[in-house]
């Protein structure tokens, strides 16, 4: 009765476009914007085909940027940019949406026990699968479509855009079905989530290497995210890669269907592995609970850090070629005392960059605590013999120490790769990055002290959080006034290496990540629980 | 000392709404002190104010002599507590949870421990995110009860067990009792506040309507009788606690209060019974029959 299995699909489809009617328009727009917002940065970064000729043979050849984007084909335009600087950017993120998508609707609802509800219905064996794949799919294709019409309404070439925007979708389109066979492997949502990007990261480690090696440039072509790249949107628009794309798709899921049918609903191929049946003799205070529970996600953000670090502290050597052919930048920089100059400050950037990171931490982190909260899991811990401010201070210190050893080891990071391919030695880099860190906690402690005092608007957090980045990267840029850039910690933070260590805003934002912290500390003891 | 918990006059209020007005609440030291009341009514509240969790607006509370908002601590050492709605963390393991709850409390007896996770045939390995809301409530059942305590506050912990694993849980109170403990016990379900309980205090909007040993309160409950017999007998509408009697052909129904249970069957029995069945009170029947109306349900909870 194979032809009825896919019975309900419609109003499957229906229900599931009803629940991410939020999530999906978000995903959706931000990917149609990417592309058009780096297309129209491209001509004020790079007004002249000297600065285009030098962009292709400094950065575009740099070992590090091709780790991040990929391959550059042709620079000399604005669309061969976006397709490089964004376009396998956006295909990663087309694939991620599709994923948390089809495991939503599949997995995920097979946890919550709904699935059955469903399945109970007139619905047929792979409609719930069918349905998710749908969605995810055509999620991923409207979002082609709508990055092709934002670029050619900017202004783009009509086939390249059509091909950036096809390529996005296919790679939307195999990510989709890797989940959909994922999501019959894991027992659970987060498993299955979990063995997708496995998959996504072998895909980007894949391409990462293929792309930076010489003689096995062959190997980026077993990862479906350099399919998306070699399509060469804008610069050759061979339409024939997607085919790649459309096969692997077709082909894991007819796999997905095939594992589902030789599984029961609610379990996965994957047996879980059982735990301890005893907590560990050092699971017996709050910190520790904290910790346990915090420490999955730091070593998660660690490794990014020091990823993110190797990779922005090799690009410290390419920086003199870049500039190379930029008459204005070479020429302020030769007034800041040469190509040292240049580097220290790029260092200087890049640590902020990682203090921002680092506040991001701390701010989740600390909500972390709130989550425990609202999820009643808190109340359990202070029935026990367990005082409010330990059971808050376990997790402040999770992210007070967490985000300082995050800045440090990133900080190393950088300055390792950046003493191998430039002129700043390691210790001064490690030792200039000190420096964030009272920022750092200043950002975390206002969280700290929404937690403590203003619980209910404890979700501000990530707002404040928000501003702060967006006057840091993007504040210089836009022109805001002083007054605005200000409010910003890191705006205060000396630039070093390379400037001048003040002592004065040290101090007072030290003060004031303390104060921020004390009164989250006097809050908790007030404030009712739950 | 013989009173364990000492509430009076407690109010607390959530923005507009009054969770508790007014509430008083005595339990003696060793007693089972059965906390009814339907949802909404308080119950939850009153058991976070025990538990020091939320700050009464107004109203003393003492709980084993101390003040549960300013010695929470040191009071938590001597009190576990089985919150109603079980959230876990879901990568630690049941085991894990109770090692931790009953160390975070200042101890655990592991025989105990062993023991509890036999009866209640819990498997202590499985990671939480896979257990039922029912394996859930064990895990912290567990954990409450494996600790040396001299106060256990029950917030509707039965609310997801099965009949079987309910009867566990009875036998587990029981025998804290013959121990010397005492027991603070919410629940929504009577038949459970009849098995355990010595006394009762009953909640509605955020007070006590009545309080009182479960015989004191019979006068509160009726049973559903339904009755098939050879003949029907006359004049059972007059006998005292009859209410709702219905005849159909030789079948009877009527309520019946639980005190004159008794009589009524023995005027049932000579007319020659061939099929009887009783239902126990509900306590949404109690609470439909002697409080729909707030106003005037403290002054005459028995009348009808």
């Amino acid at each position: 009765m194979s032809q009825s299995t896919l019975t309900g699909l419609g109003p499957l489809v229906r229900l599931a476009l009803r629940r991410d009617r939020i999530t999906l328009p978000i995903w959706i727009v931000v990917l149609a914007l990417l592309g058009t917002a780096t297309y129209g940065s491209y001509d004020a970064v790079f007004p002249s085909a000297a600065d285009r000729e030098a962009l292709m043979s400094s950065l575009a050849t740099s070992p590090a940027l091709k780790v991040l984007y990929g391959p550059a084909f042709d620079l000399s335009n604005a669309g061969g940019f976006v397709a490089w600087r964004i376009g396998g950017f956006m295909a990663l993120l087309t694939g991620v949406m599709a994923m948390l998508t089809v495991v939503r609707h599949t997995r995920a609802e097979e946890d919550s026990g709904r699935a059955e509800l469903v399945r109970a219905g007139v619905v047929g064996r792979h409609g719930l699968l069918a349905a998710a794949v749908c969605v995810a799919i055509g999620a991923s294709v409207v979002a082609g479509i709508l990055q092709a019409l934002a670029l050619i309404s900017a202004g783009a070439p009509a086939a390249g855009s059509l091909a950036l925007g096809a390529s996005c979708a296919a790679c939307g389109a195999v990510f989709a079905a890797v989940a959909a066979v994922t999501a019959q492997l894991g027992s659970f949502s987060r498993t299955a989530n979990g063995i997708s990007f496995a998959v996504l990261g072998v895909a980007f480690m894949l391409r990462a290497v293929g792309d930076t090696s010489t003689g096995a440039a062959w190997v980026s072509w077993l990862s479906p995210l350099a399919w998306a790249q070699e399509v060469r949107a804008f610069v050759e628009n061979r339409w024939w890669v997607l085919l790649l794309s459309l096969i692997t798709a077709g082909v894991l899921l007819f796999v997905a269907v095939a594992l589902a049918d030789r599984r029961d609903i609610g379990m996965g191929l994957l047996v879980p592995r059982d735990g301890s049946p005893t907590a560990h003799r050092s699971l017996g205070s709050p910190l520790a609970l904290a910790w346990r529970l915090q420490r999955g996600s730091l070593v998660g953000w660690l490794v990014a850090f020091v990823l993110m670090g190797l990779i922005l502290g090799s690009l410290t050597g390419s920086l003199s070629g870049l500039l190379s052919g930029n008459k204005v930048a070479t020429d302020i920089f030769t007034r800041l005392g040469g190509s040292h100059a240049l580097e220290q400050a790029f260092i200087a950037a890049m640590l902020g960059v990682l203090g921002l990171g680092a506040a991001a931490y701390g701010v989740q982190a600390v909500l972390r605590a709130r989550t425990e909260e609202t999820e009643g899991r808190a109340e359990a811990v202070l029935a026990a013999a367990v005082s409010r401010w330990s059971w808050l201070g376990g997790h402040l210190l999770c992210a007070v120490v967490g985000s300082g050893f995050l800045v440090l080891v990133g900080a190393a990071a950088v300055g390792t790769t950046a003493a191998v391919t430039g002129s700043v030695a390691f210790g001064q880099t490690f030792a200039s990055s000190l420096v964030q860190l009272p920022a750092v906690w200043v950002v975390t402690g206002v969280s700290a002290l929404l937690v403590g005092l203003l619980p209910r608007l404890s979700v501000l957090s990530w707002v404040v959080a928000g501003i702060v980045l967006v006057i840091s990267l993007w504040g210089p840029i836009l022109n805001l006034p002083d007054s605005v850039l200000d409010i910003s910690p890191f705006q205060h933070v000396p630039h070093l290496p390379g400037g001048t260590l003040t002592a004065i805003p040290l101090v007072v934002l030290s003060i004031l990540a303390v104060a921020l912290f004390g009164a989250s500390a006097v809050g908790i003891r007030r404030r009712d629980i739950g | 000392m013989d009173t364990a918990i000492a509430v009076e006059g407690l109010h607390k209020s959530f923005g507009s709404t009054h969770a508790l007005n007014g509430l008083d609440l005595q339990v003696r030291t060793g007693e089972v002190h059965g906390f009814l009341g339907p949802n909404g009514s308080g119950k939850s509240t009153t058991v976070r104010v025990l538990l020091g969790l939320l700050r009464a607006d107004a109203g003393a509370v003492s709980v084993l002599g101390g003040d549960p908002w300013r010695d929470a601590t040191a009071l938590h050492r001597r009190l576990a507590y089985v919150p109603g709605e079980v959230s876990l963390w879901p990568n630690l393991t049941g085991g894990e949870v109770i090692d931790l709850m009953g160390r975070l409390r200042g101890g655990l007896d592991q025989k105990r421990r062993a023991d509890l996770l036999e009866r209640f045939e819990l498997d202590p390995k499985k990671k939480n995110r896979s257990y039922s809301k029912g394996n859930r409530q064990k895990v912290a059942i567990i954990a409450a009860f494996s600790s040396d305590v001299e106060l256990l506050i029950l917030d509707e912990p039965t609310s997801g067990l099965d009949p079987l694993m309910e009867s566990a849980f009875q036998s587990l109170v029981q025998e804290e009792k013959e121990r010397g403990r005492t027991v603070l016990l919410s629940s929504h379900i009577l038949s459970e506040v009849e098995a355990l309980c010595d006394r009762v205090s009953i909640v509605r909007l955020g007070s006590i309507v009545e309080s009182g040993t479960l015989d004191e309160l019979r006068h509160l409950t009726r049973t559903s009788i339904t009755a098939e017999l050879d003949t029907l007998p006359t004049g059972l509408s007059e006998l005292l606690g009859v209410h709702d009697l219905q005849t159909e052909g030789n079948t009877v129904r009527l309520d019946v209060e639980s005190d004159r249970l008794g009589n009524v069957l023995g005027e049932l029995v000579p007319h020659g019974v061939r099929m009887l069945r009783s239902e126990p009170p509900t306590l949404e029947e109690l609470f439909l029959r002697h409080y729909s109306d707030p106003t005037d349900a403290a002054q005459q909870p028995g009348s009808t």
